[in-house]
């Protein structure tokens, strides 16, 4: 049994790190991108952000004043269980979220659509968003807990394209999102591109949102011809001869992850997702003893999460 | 490779301070600053509600921002980050926004349209300045001295609230528009497009188009 009290105050450290702490592989991945702009504006704008993950840490404020909109992914073992059932685990991933809003503190960002009523702590109907996902492996009673603050208003978008577009279909609205965002900067780029392909219209802008906010800079998906293509496509984001704030420069996005679903056999849809310059993600794993394990990499996407059969062979095993 | 110019700027800026700004200098901000975002624009301007600071004696300086902060409980205030918001949305808004308060300064998130400038900032001798990244929010949180108010946080929320900042050193900040006019983001814009034809080689427009579609890659999404 996972304890309930543990499992909210380790998600209000969460939402305090992710909100403060940019992450190793994004850190890495913008300095390796700052490392070789030479556009003068742009240099001088990757220099600030890195100057300030620096003086997020040491103030232990928060790296953007857009602190997102806060939300969880939840992973559980396949024998895990929390104490108070599911109920008792979304009530505290919402308490979390309310109590580090005001404490870290992060910006209120959530509002009813139309009537802009705002709770000032970023929960409210759907707010936040939970989501969930299970895993054979490793054995042994634990959840993970990923919360991510997606920022952005821009630089997500979504297209059915058909068979017949092709590859060369999927480059066009790629390089369209990224140019058409880019200007001025408003996907706060250099970022994490996230693109799903297939699935339906919904779970295609799943994927993508998983590809950008859940895989690590540097992952590379086991297809090899979809990590072939994630490598072309970073290349050519990057090719654009835009960079940070859309000043002429050649760093748009620091990796590429593409994440892919069956979808019906007439069409191929597609979304694009940009993680921000403040990618906000942190992750913690809590075991039924106590343990507490904090990493920045979701590790969401395993070969279960992508299985591709009917049936899993350790799940089969275990309900005979 | 050169460094861009750095220059300290107070928020009440004389016209001469003003007409020595050029596009691509980096400024850090002393004095008070305002927040407005759509809430402080529909209150103020839609409703008439009485602007609640004197401008532009106390700031000529609108921060189209709402920070990261919370109010304690004993009506103290814990100021995290701050960054800008797109500012674009509030072009409607900013002709009356210029009457009402005299700004000479918008301070925001990826600056405005040409005409925007030239119909509305040009005529008030105002200029835009950008937020760096987005958003060197940390860094701007440590140019805020104190939080002097925060004004209609019961009827907008703390989001949408005015919230009024003394900026000590704030920075750094982007002019992206001048006394002139001209436009920073477009003329990088310009320079970009010239090699998006060579971009795009090999690429196919999709089979099915959507409404208002354009392969103009000089337009821009923003009005």
């Amino acid at each position: 049994m996972i304890r309930i009290d543990l499992i909210q105050s380790t998600a209000e450290t969460l939402m305090d790190k992710a909100a403060i702490e940019i992450p190793e592989d994004y850190l890495e991945g913008l300095k390796a991108a700052a490392a070789v702009e030479d556009g003068d504006l742009s240099s001088f704008v990757l220099q600030a952000m890195l100057e300030n993950y620096e003086a997020a840490k040491e103030d232990r404020r928060a790296m953007c004043g857009d602190t997102g909109c806060p939300r969880w992914y939840v992973k559980l073992s396949n024998t895990a269980q929390v104490e108070g059932g599911p109920v008792a685990l979304e009530a505290a991933l919402r308490r979390a979220t309310a109590n580090a809003t005001n404490g870290v503190p992060l910006r209120p960002n959530r509002v009813h659509p139309l009537w802009r009523t705002d709770h000032d702590n970023n929960v409210g109907i759907g707010a936040p968003e939970i989501e969930y996902g299970f895993e054979p492996e490793p054995q042994g009673d634990w959840i993970d807990l990923t919360t991510v603050h997606k920022g952005g208003l821009f630089g997500t978008d979504y297209r059915m394209l058909f068979p017949s577009d092709g590859i060369e279909g999927i480059k066009r609205f790629y390089l369209d999102s990224l140019v058409a965002f880019g200007k001025r900067g408003l996907a706060c780029q250099p970022a994490i591109i996230g693109i799903g392909l297939g699935g339906s219209k919904d779970t295609c802008m799943v994927l993508g949102k998983r590809a950008a906010c859940l895989r690590t800079v540097g992952d590379r998906n086991p297809d090899p011809k979809i990590a072939a293509l994630e490598m072309e496509f970073k290349e050519l984001g990057n090719s654009i001869g835009m960079g940070a704030m859309g000043f002429v420069g050649k760093s748009m996005v620091v990796d590429c992850h593409i994440e892919v679903g069956y979808c019906h056999t007439g069409g191929m849809q597609m979304s694009v997702h940009a993680f921000c310059l403040s990618s906000r993600r942190a992750v913690a794993r809590i075991w039924a003893d106590g343990r507490v394990e904090h990493r920045t990499d979701p590790e969401w996407f395993t070969p279960y999460q992508r299985r591709e059969t009917v049936e899993w062979g350790d799940a089969m095993m275990a309900a005979e | 490779m050169t460094s861009p110019r750095k220059i300290r700027l107070s928020t009440t800026p004389t016209p001469e301070a003003l007409a020595e700004l050029q596009l691509g200098d980096i400024v850090y901000l002393d004095g008070l600053m305002y927040t407005a975002r759509e809430g402080v624009y529909m209150r103020a301007l839609e409703e008439k509600a009485n602007i609640p600071m004197e401008l532009p004696k106390e700031s000529a300086a609108n921060f189209h921002c709402s920070p990261a902060a919370s109010i304690n409980k004993d009506g103290s205030y814990a100021m995290g980050a701050v960054t800008a918001t797109a500012s674009f949305r509030f072009a409607k808004w900013i002709g009356e926004w210029f009457e009402k308060s005299g700004a000479k300064l918008i301070v925001g998130k990826g600056g405005m349209s040409h005409q925007t400038y030239a119909e509305h900032f040009v005529p008030n001798g105002a200029i835009y300045l950008s937020t760096v990244g987005y958003g060197t929010g940390a860094l701007l949180g440590r140019g805020v001295e104190n939080v002097e108010a925060v004004h209609w946080h019961e009827e907008l929320g703390l989001a949408q609230a005015m919230w009024v900042l003394k900026c000590d050193n704030m920075g750094p900040f982007i002019v992206a528009s001048d006394l002139q006019g001209n436009c920073l983001f477009e003329r990088e814009n310009a320079k970009i497009a010239k090699g998006l034809e060579k971009v795009y080689e090999g690429t196919r427009p999709a089979v099915l188009k959507r409404f208002g579609e354009t392969d103009d890659r000089s337009d821009e999404l923003i009005g």
